[in-house]
């Protein structure tokens, strides 16, 4: 899978599973590069096969509708679609 | 990814802006937000052959993905509901002046596991009549004849986007004043055909 990690202040780990066209994964991305914390992105719909595969089962065990954006913070905490106060608070921001 | 050129985001901005005022819809107030899910729609398009909703994920098969190419299945109950469709490219008179703002709305599109059960069941039921009627998906238009057209008449989807109408299955509506008639859950924003207002429909079926 092609995870890309933005630099920045360690929050715990914070994965965003996104959609390369998508405007509100592009704004929840903006957020937390706003907030200068450390995360990892994926864009779902750019994998192929068995990454693709992987990635889409990743999302769907935190959500089922497997909508983006989803947001996942230390492998429990889950944010569906772009909620800006949500995150902050998730991330004790 | 392939480079999109701006005068083709341009050319379907315009077109987009044009057709929605024609239907009685309206585009995202916002441009710079608009345009963005324009390149996400012609992006789109130049992957998968057809304008794929840029907010969701696409399977890449046209028949799969029927009910998300833009304007999807469930734009106008999103309209309704909350003021804007799932991506908020299409926005409701509330927000586009200003009296509603917007955010990140739910998902209406039934999950994958749903869907695939869904598929499952067959789809459409038989009429009585000397035509069957058939129902755009998107915008509820109504018309009754062998085929659907191959372009909805008033929201300009295609012909795969119609399915054959099953009565009670869903209200229809009827304006007051021009007498247009569409089956959904409620009527629309504005009269596609004489431009009156919402409250002006009223229950027919
Ligand atoms: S109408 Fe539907 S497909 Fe088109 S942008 Fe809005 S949510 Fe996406
Ligand atoms: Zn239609
Ligand atoms: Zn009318």
């Amino acid at each position: 899978m092609n995870v890309v990690t933005v630099k920045g202040q360690n929050r715990g780990k914070v994965m965003l599973y996104a959609l390369s066209t998508c405007v509100w994964c592009k704004k929840t991305k903006d957020l937390l590069s706003r907030l200068g914390v450390e995360y990892s992105y994926v864009f779902v719909d750019l994998e192929r096969g068995a990454e693709r595969k992987k990635a889409i089962e990743e999302v769907t065990r935190f959500n089922p509708a497997c909508s983006f954006p989803t947001l996942v913070i230390n492998d429990q905490k889950c944010i569906v679609g772009f909620k800006e106060n949500e995150t902050r608070e998730a991330l004790g921001l | 990814m392939t480079e999109l050129n701006e005068a083709e985001v341009e050319r379907l901005y315009r077109r987009l802006e044009r057709e929605a005022k024609a239907g009685g819809y309206n585009l995202n107030p916002d441009e710079e937000f608009t345009r963005d899910l324009v390149r996400g729609l012609l992006t789109n398009e130049a992957r998968f052959g057809y304008p794929a909703c840029p907010c969701r994920l696409s399977s890449g098969v046209r028949e799969e993905d029927l009910d998300i190419i833009c304007p999807c299945d469930y734009r106008d109950a999103d309209i309704n509901q909350f003021g804007a469709c799932y991506c908020a490219l299409y926005v409701s008179e509330d927000v586009l002046k200003g009296e509603k703002s917007l955010g990140s709305i739910p998902e209406r599109r039934p999950s994958p596991e749903e869907r695939s059960r869904e598929a499952a069941v067959a789809r459409g039921s038989f009429l009585p009549g000397s035509a069957p009627v058939w129902r755009c998906r998107v915008c509820g238009y109504l018309c009754a004849r062998d085929e659907p057209p191959e372009v909805c008449p008033i929201c300009k989807v295609n012909k795969d986007r119609f399915e054959r109408f099953a009565p009670q299955s869903m209200p229809v509506w009827r304006c007051r004043v021009c007498g247009y008639l569409c089956a959904r859950d409620e009527p629309p924003e504005v009269c596609p055909i004489c431009k009156v207002k919402k409250d002006r429909f009223e229950r027919f079926m």
